[in-house]
C-alpha cells in the first residue's frame, strides 16, 4: 500500500534552553530575583563612583552619627549642617544652615575598576561640615553608606569567585571519580565525605587556622575564597558523581565508547554538559553561603580587616546590644545581606521550577 | 437500565481561553455483565474517560463543561464526596497499568487488602478473606504472601494483587486500565485469562482500556474505537473485527502485523496524533485519512447507527 | 537491619579517625602556638616553655603527637587546656552538652513546626496559607543568622523579657534547683528559636513539595479509587511515603544547625562547642581546637547515624534489600 505522508500544520518544537528561557520569563519572582541582582552587581562595580566618601574616610566629630538625608528646599536638594550636642555621640540638625547636593562632583580618590584612578563621584557637597550619611556613620564616623557598596564588592564578588572555582572543581572530580569508579571513586568519595562530615564552619576555622594572622587584605580575600571553595566543592563533587555513574549506563555513552571517543572526551562532552541544568540552579543557591561564610569569618575578626570595608566586618559594631539599641543603623549591612540572599534565592527557585519539566 | 451510560461527555484541561479539550462529545453504555473494550492510541482520552466515571481526574486542572456519567441512573458528575465514595469500590473498581505503582510501597499488600475490606464489607475483613481473594486471582502460597511488600513480588504477582483489591469490594464493573501493557507478553496472557474467568466467575462488567487490537477479539462483547477526544466507531466486536467500518479502525487493523501471507512492507498510518488544543478543522482523522475528501474537513462528521447497533463517524464508510 | 546497624557503626570509625587526622593535621600546619606568645612573655624562662612543651610533646612532630592524642581520647583524656588552665576533658564535656542541648532543642522546635505546615500548605495549595507560608519560608531562608541572632539580643534587650544572651544568670548557683532548671530554659529559649528559624523555612518547603509529589503518584489516585475518604489518603498513605525523602535530608539539616549554632553560640554567647573553638582558636590552643571540632562532628556523624536508622526503619525498601 503506498502511503503519502500527510502534512500537518504543528507547533516549531523549542530546542531544551529556549524552553527553559520561556518557563523562565514566565516567573516574576525569579525575574525579580534577577534584576535585582543585576542592579546590585551594577552598584557594586560603580561602587567608588556611587559612594560620596571612600571606605576609610574617618570623621573624628561624627563617631555614631545618624543618618543625614538631603531636603527638597524649592527646587534644589540641601543638606543641613549637624552639630554634636554634650553628651555621648549625640548630634543636632541645625535646619537654616544648609549647602546643595550637587551632582557628579570631585571628591576623594578612588581606583574604578580596580585600576582606573578617578575622583568623580555620583553626589555629595563638597563641603566636609556638611555630610550626607544616608545610612548613618559608624564607630570611627565613617559614611556606612559608602563602605556599604565598598563592602558590597567583597562579599559579592567572592560568592562568584568561589562558586566558580568550587563547582569546576567539584564537576571536574565528581564527573571522572563517577565515571571512572572502581578505587578512583572509592578514594575521592571518602575524602568528601570526610570534609562533609565536618559542620562547616569548624572546618573554616580550622582552615583559617593554617593562615597567619596578619595578612594584607588581596592576600585575605583569597585567603577567604580557598577557605570557602575547599569546602563547597565537596557536596558538588557528590552529586556529580551520582549523576556521572548513572548516565555512564545510558546507550548514548556506550556508543560514543564504540565509536572510539577518548574518555576525556566523553565525560567533557557528553556527560558533564546533562548535568547543566543541576549545577546552574544548585550554583545560584549556593552562592549565600559562600557570602555567608566571608561574613561570618569577618564578622568574628579573621576575615577582612579594618580599615577595609566589608559586610560582615560592618556588623561586628553592632554586636554591642548597647550600640544596636541607640544607633540601629549599624545593622544596614544586615539588611543588605537580607537583600541579596533573598535575590538569589528568587532567581534560584525560579531556575529550579524553569528546569524542571515535569510541573506546569 | 444500563449499568453505565455515559452520555455526550466533554471535558477540558484548563480554563477560559487555555482550555484544551481532552474528552469531546463522548457517549456509550455498558449492561451489567457485559465486557466493553476501548481502544485507541495514546493520548486520545480513553484513560480520562475511564478515570471519570468515578470523577477520579483532579479538578482542578480538568474541568467538566458537559454531558452525564449515569451509574445505576444516577450521576457521578453530580454526585456529593460522601456518594462517590461509596461508589469508588462499591459499584466501581480500578486497576491500573503500573502495578508496582499502583501500590503503596511501604504497606505490606495483606493490609492494604483489609484496608478495602474494612471499607466495603467489614464484616469480612479478616485475613481468612484476603487469602481468599489472593487464591481468587491465582496467587500461590498466599498465607505467606500476605506480608509481603509490594516491591518483593514480581509484575505479574503485583498485578494480581490489584486485581484482588478491586475485588475485594466486591464491584458491578471493573475498570482495568491497560493492565497488561508493563507486564511481559507471557503473564500478559495469564492476566488476560484470569481476568475472563473472574467475569465468567462474578459476572461482573468490565471496561478495558487496551491500544492492543489483538485483545479485543478474546475479551470483548463490544467496542469503541477513540481518536482526538472523540468515538469514531462502536460496534459489537467480532463485527468490528471481521468488517471495520471506518478508515481509522481499518488503517489500525491493517498495521497490525501478520505472520502468514506474503511478506510485505509493514503499512503504518502517516503523520502524527494530533496534540490537544491543535485539532484539525473538520473530520480529525482527516489529515491522516488515506479516503479524505476535501469536504472531510468542512465539518466535523456526526456518530451515526449505520447498522443495527453499529455507529460509524464518517460518511464514506461504504468506501473499501 | 542489624547489619544495617552494624555496617554503619563500622563506617563510622574510620570516619573519626580520619576526621581527626585531617584536623590535627591543618592545626599542624598553623603557624605559631600557644607557646610563641608564652616566649615573648618576659615572666617566663625559656626552660619552663621547653618543659611544658616537652611535657605536652609539643616538640615532636605532628604525626606522634597525633598518636599520644588519639591515645589519650580513647581513654577519654583531652588533655590539658593551656589557654585555660583546667582539663580539657570537663571542658569539652560541659562545651559539648549545651552544643547538644541547643541544636537537639531547635530541632525540636524546627521541625515540629515544619512539617505540620507544610503539610498544610501541600493540602491547601495555591490558597492564602499556602501562599503565606511560602512567603515566609523565602524569607525565613534569606534572613542570615548572623543578622538574626543580632536582632534576637536586640529583642532581647529592649523587651526585657529574656536574658541578654549567656546560658545562666550569674547568680545561678544561689538559686533552688528547680529555679535553676527554669533559669536554664529561660536563658535557651531566644537562641533555639534564631537557630531553628532558617531550618524550619527549608524543611517546611521541602515537605511541602515531597508531599504534593507524593499526591500525584498512582498509588494515591488508586487508593482513592478504593473508596479511602480524602483525610485517610492523605495523613496515612501520601504522607507515611513523603516523610522519606524528608528523612534523608535530615543529615544535612543537623549539619547546617550545627553550623547555625556556631554562630548563634558566638553571638549570643551561648557557651558551646562553637564558641569554645573561636576562643581557643584567638588563645592559639591548638589542642583545644583539635578536640573542639573533633567533638562537633563526633555529633554530626552521631546525628546522621540515626538519621539513617529512622529512614531505614520507616521504609522497608531500604530495610530489607
Amino acid at each position: 500500500m503506498e502511503t503519502t505522508i500527510a502534512i500537518v500544520k504543528t507547533q516549531p518544537a523549542l530546542s531544551p534552553w529556549r524552553l527553559f528561557w520561556h518557563r523562565l520569563r514566565r516567573r516574576k519572582i525569579a525575574l525579580t530575583g534577577g534584576v535585582t541582582l543585576i542592579f546590585l552587581y551594577a552598584v557594586a562595580i560603580f561602587a567608588g563612583f556611587i559612594a560620596p566618601y571612600r571606605y576609610d574616610q574617618i570623621s573624628d566629630n561624627a563617631f555614631f552619627h545618624p543618618p543625614v538625608w538631603p531636603r527638597l528646599q524649592g527646587f534644589r536638594l540641601v543638606v543641613p549642617r549637624s552639630e554634636q550636642m554634650p553628651g555621648d555621640f549625640v548630634y543636632r540638625q541645625i535646619s537654616n544652615d544648609t549647602r546643595p547636593l550637587h551632582f557628579f562632583i570631585r571628591g576623594g580618590k578612588y581606583k574604578l575598576l580596580g585600576f582606573i584612578p578617578c575622583s568623580l563621584h555620583l553626589f555629595g557637597t563638597g563641603d566636609d561640615n556638611y555630610s550626607v550619611y544616608l545610612f548613618g556613620a559608624d564607630q570611627f564616623g565613617r559614611d556606612i553608606f559608602s563602605r556599604l557598596l565598598y563592602g558590597s564588592q567583597v562579599s559579592l564578588s567572592i560568592g562568584v569567585v568561589g562558586i566558580l572555582l568550587s563547582f569546576s572543581l567539584g564537576m571536574i572530580v565528581g564527573g571522572i571519580s563517577g565515571y571512572f569508579s572502581g578505587w578512583t571513586d572509592t578514594v575521592v568519595m571518602r575524602f568528601c565525605e570526610l570534609i562533609m562530615s565536618i559542620p562547616a564552619l569548624y572546618l573554616i576555622i580550622s582552615l583559617r587556622n593554617v593562615f597567619p594572622p596578619g595578612m594584607s587584605s588581596s592576600q585575605v580575600y583569597a585567603m577567604i575564597i580557598v577557605i570557602l571553595s575547599f569546602i563547597g566543592w565537596a557536596s558538588m563533587a557528590r552529586v556529580i558523581r551520582g549523576m556521572a555513574l548513572s548516565l555512564r549506563e545510558q546507550p548514548f555513552i556506550l556508543a560514543a565508547r564504540s565509536l572510539g571517543q577518548s574518555h576525556l572526551k566523553i565525560i567533557c562532552r557528553h556527560i558533564l554538559p546533562n548535568t547543566f541544568s543541576y549545577v546552574i540552579v544548585a550554583a545560584t543557591l549556593s552562592v549565600p553561603y559562600y557570602i555567608l561564610g566571608e561574613v561570618v569569618l569577618s564578622f568574628l575578626g579573621v576575615g577582612i580587616q579594618e580599615p577595609q570595608a566589608s559586610w560582615g566586618l560592618m556588623l561586628n559594631a553592632a554586636q554591642n546590644t548597647e550600640y544596636m539599641q541607640r544607633f540601629p543603623w549599624l545593622l544596614a549591612p544586615g539588611a543588605a545581606i537580607f537583600v541579596t540572599v533573598l535575590a538569589f534565592n528568587f532567581l534560584g527557585d525560579g531556575l529550579r521550577d524553569a528546569a524542571d519539566t515535569k510541573s506546569l | 437500565m444500563n449499568l453505565l451510560e455515559i452520555k455526550n461527555l466533554k471535558m477540558d484541561f484548563g480554563t477560559d481561553a487555555d482550555a484544551l479539550r481532552a474528552v469531546d462529545g463522548v457517549s456509550f453504555n455498558i449492561g451489567a455483565g457485559e465486557t466493553v473494550c476501548l481502544v485507541g492510541e495514546s493520548g486520545c482520552g480513553k484513560t480520562v474517560t475511564a478515570l471519570s466515571i468515578a470523577r477520579l481526574v483532579p479538578t482542578p486542572p480538568a474541568n467538566y463543561v458537559g454531558g452525564e456519567i449515569l451509574l445505576n441512573g444516577r450521576d457521578v458528575l453530580k454526585m456529593s464526596s460522601g456518594e462517590l465514595r461509596s461508589i469508588r469500590g462499591g459499584v466501581v473498581s480500578y486497576v491500573f497499568q503500573e502495578p508496582g505503582a499502583s501500590l503503596n510501597p511501604v504497606f505490606r499488600i495483606g493490609n492494604q487488602i483489609k484496608e478495602s475490606l474494612k471499607l466495603h464489607r467489614p464484616e469480612k475483613a479478616t485475613n481468612e478473606e484476603v487469602i481468599r481473594l489472593l487464591k481468587l486471582v491465582g496467587i500461590p502460597a498466599p498465607e505467606s504472601r500476605i506480608k509481603n511488600y509490594p516491591f518483593e513480588m514480581s509484575g505479574g504477582m503485583q498485578q494480581r494483587v490489584m486485581i484482588a483489591m478491586a475485588l475485594a469490594s466486591e464491584p458491578k464493573l471493573l475498570v482495568a486500565d491497560e493492565p497488561t501493557t508493563a507486564l511481559d507478553v507471557t503473564i500478559q496472557a495469564q492476566i488476560l485469562e484470569l481476568l475472563s474467568e473472574l467475569k465468567r466467575r462474578l459476572g461482573m462488567a468490565i471496561l478495558l482500556i487496551t491500544h492492543n487490537l489483538g485483545i479485543v477479539g478474546d475479551m470483548a462483547d463490544r467496542v469503541a474505537v477513540m481518536y482526538a477526544g472523540q468515538i469514531v466507531e462502536l460496534s459489537p466486536a467480532k463485527e468490528l473485527l471481521r468488517r471495520p467500518l471506518h478508515p481509522y479502525t481499518k488503517a489500525l487493523m491493517a498495521s497490525v502485523p501478520k505472520l502468514h501471507g506474503t511478506a510485505d512492507r509493514l503499512s503504518a498510518i502517516p503523520g502524527n496524533v494530533p496534540r490537544l488544543g491543535n485539532f484539525p478543522p473538520g473530520c480529525r482523522f482527516a489529515p491522516r485519512c488515506p479516503i479524505a475528501k476535501p469536504e472531510c474537513s468542512d465539518k466535523l462528521p456526526e456518530l451515526v447507527e449505520v447498522e443495527a447497533g453499529r455507529f460509524v463517524r464518517c460518511p464514506f464508510w461504504k468506501s473499501p | 537491619m542489624w547489619s544495617y546497624i552494624l555496617k554503619r557503626l563500622l563506617h563510622m570509625i574510620p570516619l573519626l579517625l580520619g576526621v581527626s587526622l585531617l584536623t590535627f593535621l591543618l592545626m599542624a600546619l598553623s603557624p605559631g602556638n600557644y607557646f610563641t606568645a608564652l616566649l615573648q612573655n618576659p615572666q617566663i624562662s625559656p626552660d619552663t616553655v621547653a618543659r611544658l612543651k616537652a611535657q605536652f610533646h609539643l616538640d615532636r612532630p605532628w604525626y606522634v603527637q597525633y598518636v599520644f592524642w588519639i591515645k589519650n581520647v580513647l581513654s577519654g583524656n583531652f588533655g590539658y587546656s593551656m589557654a585555660y588552665k583546667i582539663s580539657a576533658t570537663s571542658l569539652i564535656m560541659a562545651r559539648l552538652w549545651n552544643t547538644f542541648l541547643l541544636s537537639f532543642t531547635a530541632l525540636i522546635i524546627a521541625w515540629g513546626i515544619a512539617i505540620p505546615l507544610g503539610v498544610w500548605a501541600a493540602v491547601r495549595k495555591d490558597s492564602w496559607v499556602d501562599h503565606a507560608c511560602s512567603l515566609f519560608a523565602f524569607v525565613g531562608l534569606s534572613v542570615p543568622d548572623v543578622l538574626l541572632s543580632l536582632l534576637a539580643l536586640w529583642f532581647a534587650a529592649a523587651t526585657g523579657w529574656f536574658p541578654v544572651g549567656g546560658s545562666e544568670s550569674p547568680l545561678n548557683d544561689f538559686l533552688s534547683p528547680a529555679q535553676q532548671f527554669w533559669d536554664h530554659v529561660h536563658h535557651l529559649v531566644l537562641p533555639a528559636i534564631v537557630l531553628a528559624a532558617s531550618d524550619l523555612a527549608g524543611i517546611m518547603r521541602r515537605m511541602r513539595s515531597c508531599l504534593l509529589d507524593t499526591l500525584r503518584a498512582e498509588y494515591v489516585t488508586a487508593a482513592r479509587a478504593r473508596g479511602l475518604g480524602e483525610g485517610w489518603v492523605i495523613y496515612k498513605h501520601a504522607l507515611r511515603n513523603a516523610i522519606n525523602p524528608l528523612l534523608t535530608i535530615f543529615g544535612y539539616s543537623l549539619a547546617s544547625l550545627l553550623s547555625g549554632a556556631f554562630i548563634v553560640e558566638n553571638i549570643m554567647a551561648w557557651p558551646g562547642l562553637g564558641r569554645l573553638t573561636v576562643e581557643a582558636f584567638f588563645a592559639k590552643d591548638s589542642y583545644l581546637v583539635v578536640d573542639s571540632v573533633v567533638m562537633a562532628t563526633a555529633l554530626l556523624v552521631a546525628g546522621n547515624f540515626v538519621a539513617d536508622l529512622l529512614l531505614a526503619w520507616s521504609d522497608p525498601r531500604i530495610r530489607l534489600k
